[in-house]
């Protein structure tokens, strides 16, 4: 099963609860994967310490011209969607940065005058827990503006999603990059804050979810922190509130000092067991839970 | 005119809410700026839930295209699923579809299609709005959820936002950028004079503090720091201090963790003109100061 863990608004719990999850069903023996998809800053590793070992770059090819067969035609900056390649003055440019990497210049050029070159957006970095969870992760190259593409190699990449549970740490917002890490998710988790902020965020990743037609629940993070805005739109959307981790000083100190729920709350084991049984039967028999 | 933009990495360290207490005092009489804001955050637009605004004008905002199949023409030879790098393109029985979703909006398909089956149909991708708040005029926008080219939405946002300030003279635009790194950040970054970073003393926020900064470093842009929740764990706000000193980067303020935030959030207003003697307010008051400083500094 994968379960992603989503929020719409940053800051709202997403790793803590992604790492929690992760480290609690590893003890209830199943295989666990967890996949840090927030590449461009992705802090899973903080709270479960794996051993990083495996490393592999995330490539786009990008166009390359051979400027002596070509003619200067401009077909390529034609079919190019993105303005990555342009033809000024007779003479053929490439913007890697602007590149998506489709290939299609390639395809189209008359001369055959374009090859193909791997240019680099970032790095996938894999290794195990001492928990014994499978842990991967990408991180996007500083100043490049692609995530998605590390995203989706990183969803490839190695025996990750081979796992009995495989648990998704995705970036916020509600665009490409969110898109990107929950696809294929068999559920979806959504981490709020009980403010406005939180609720405006909230109802914007509900909506991803409905697009891509997961279901979903919401654990409410800092509980106690704000008002009730967000216990009244589960109730009028039916959104089922699957936890609510309290506003406590204790909490929010260990996780700043970079320990995970578990050790600071070890009860959580216990709870986030109960709700990956309960996400379980309910996906079996299609009902909420 | 100059630019100055929020920025933080890490999501919800408090960028909102110091660029909503920023728009609150530079929207006081003697104010060194005449400001207009530009809520850079498309995905999570919260500045508006602060400022409270009275929309004047919505534009509808086309982003990219993806790709359509005409069942009619298509002769299912599969040279689109071929060529696409996507994974966008399914069969089933014989019938070839396209996921608009996994679709990139490359074309590649569009220009390899013997039959000429294919075309590209543009994408409604959200709104954006020039609006009127008591803090001064606002630009901001929505994304539809799921949708693409959050980066060219920001671009919009902020150079109608620019477009207004150069018209009317006004002298600072006030950018609340969104978390991360990457294509969205790039778009709040670009053209800003001053990137002020408002970072957390957590593990977390500390490790997106570098890169952000390293970004900002990328970019030629020069960056301020100041803590938020300074309090909360003091051993970080002790790194965050020590890493400033030794990178010479200037560290403009620390605010203490104060629930005062969230109510005035809650009451829909900047928590300087909501409680504008809490602990918060007053930090952000001194932060104010020296970012306004260090802005007058660049004009020297």
């Amino acid at each position: 099963m994968k379960i992603a863990i989503a929020s719409g608004k940053g800051g709202t719990g997403k790793t803590t609860v992604a790492t929690a999850f992760a480290q609690a069903l590893s003890r209830m023996e199943y295989s666990v994967s967890l996949v840090d998809c927030d590449v461009e800053a992705p802090n899973a590793h903080i709270f479960i310490q794996p051993i990083l070992d495996q490393f592999e770059d995330v490539n786009v090819l990008i166009p390359s011209v051979d400027a002596d067969s070509c003619t200067g035609c401009g077909l390529c900056a034609e079919v190019c969607q993105f303005h990555a390649i342009v033809v000024i003055g007779g003479k053929t440019l490439v913007f890697p940065e602007m590149c998506h990497g489709c290939g299609s210049c390639t395809l189209v050029c008359p001369e055959q005058a374009i090859s193909e070159i791997p240019n680099r957006l970032g790095v996938l970095e894999g290794g195990l827990s001492q928990e014994g969870i499978r842990f991967g992760q990408g991180i996007l190259d500083i100043g490049e503006p692609m995530a998605v593409p590390v995203i989706s190699k990183l969803k490839k990449w190695q025996n990750l999603m081979d796992a009995e549970i495989v648990v998704i740490d995705s970036p916020p917002g509600a665009s490409c990059p969110v898109v990107e890490s929950l696809r294929g998710a068999d559920y979806i988790i959504l981490v709020t804050e009980p403010t406005p902020f939180g609720l405006h965020d909230l109802r914007q990743a509900y909506q991803v979810t409905q697009v891509l037609g997961i279901p979903a629940g919401i654990i409410i993070n800092r509980d106690g922190i704000g008002d009730t805005g967000v216990d009244q739109y589960s109730a009028e959307v039916g959104i089922d509130i699957l936890m609510r981790i309290p506003l406590e000083r204790k909490i929010g100190q260990g996780i700043a000092q970079g320990k995970s729920l578990l050790e600071v709350k070890p009860e959580y084991e216990k709870y986030f067991q109960q709700l990956y049984l309960q996400i379980g039967e309910a996906l079996s028999s299609g009902n909420n839970l | 005119m100059k630019q100055l933009v929020i920025l933080s990495g890490k999501g919800g360290t408090g960028k909102t809410s110091v660029a909503a207490a920023f728009a609150d005092l530079l929207s006081l009489e003697n104010a060194p700026f005449k400001t207009v804001l530009a809520d850079a955050d498309v995905d999570a637009s919260n500045l508006e839930l602060v400022l409270m605004p009275s929309v004047v004008e919505r534009e509808e905002f086309w982003g990219g295209s993806v790709a359509e199949i005409d069942s009619d023409n298509c002769s299912a030879c599969g040279i689109c699923a071929e060529v696409c790098r996507f994974d966008a393109v399914s069969v089933k029985d014989d019938v070839y579809t396209v996921d608009p979703i996994a679709c990139d909006g490359c074309a590649a398909c569009v220009y390899q299609c013997p039959n000429e089956a294919i075309s590209m149909k543009e994408q409604l991708a959200g709104e954006w709005y020039r609006s009127e708040s008591r803090y001064g005029p606002l630009f901001h926008a929505m994304l539809i959820p799921a949708q693409e080219n959050s980066g060219k939405l920001v671009t919009l946002v902020k150079q109608q936002a620019r477009l207004l300030a150069l018209d009317e003279a006004y002298d600072l635009v006030l950018v609340d950028g969104p978390p991360g790194i990457g294509c969205p950040v790039i778009s709040a970054v670009s053209g800003a004079n001053l990137a002020l970073i408002v970072a957390e003393p957590t593990a977390s926020g500390v490790h997106d503090m570098h890169r952000v900064l390293e970004t900002t470093r990328h970019f030629g842009v020069e960056a301020l720091i100041c803590i938020n929740k300074a309090d909360i764990y003091l051993d970080g706000t002790n790194k965050i201090e020590e890493y400033c000193r030794k990178e010479n980067i200037r560290m403009v303020g620390k605010i203490p963790f104060d629930l005062m935030v969230t109510e005035s959030m809650i009451h829909g207003k900047p928590v300087t003109s909501y409680q504008p003697e809490s602990p918060a307010s007053l930090a952000i008051r001194d932060v104010w100061t020296e970012v306004m400083k260090a802005i007058k500094d660049q004009e020297l």
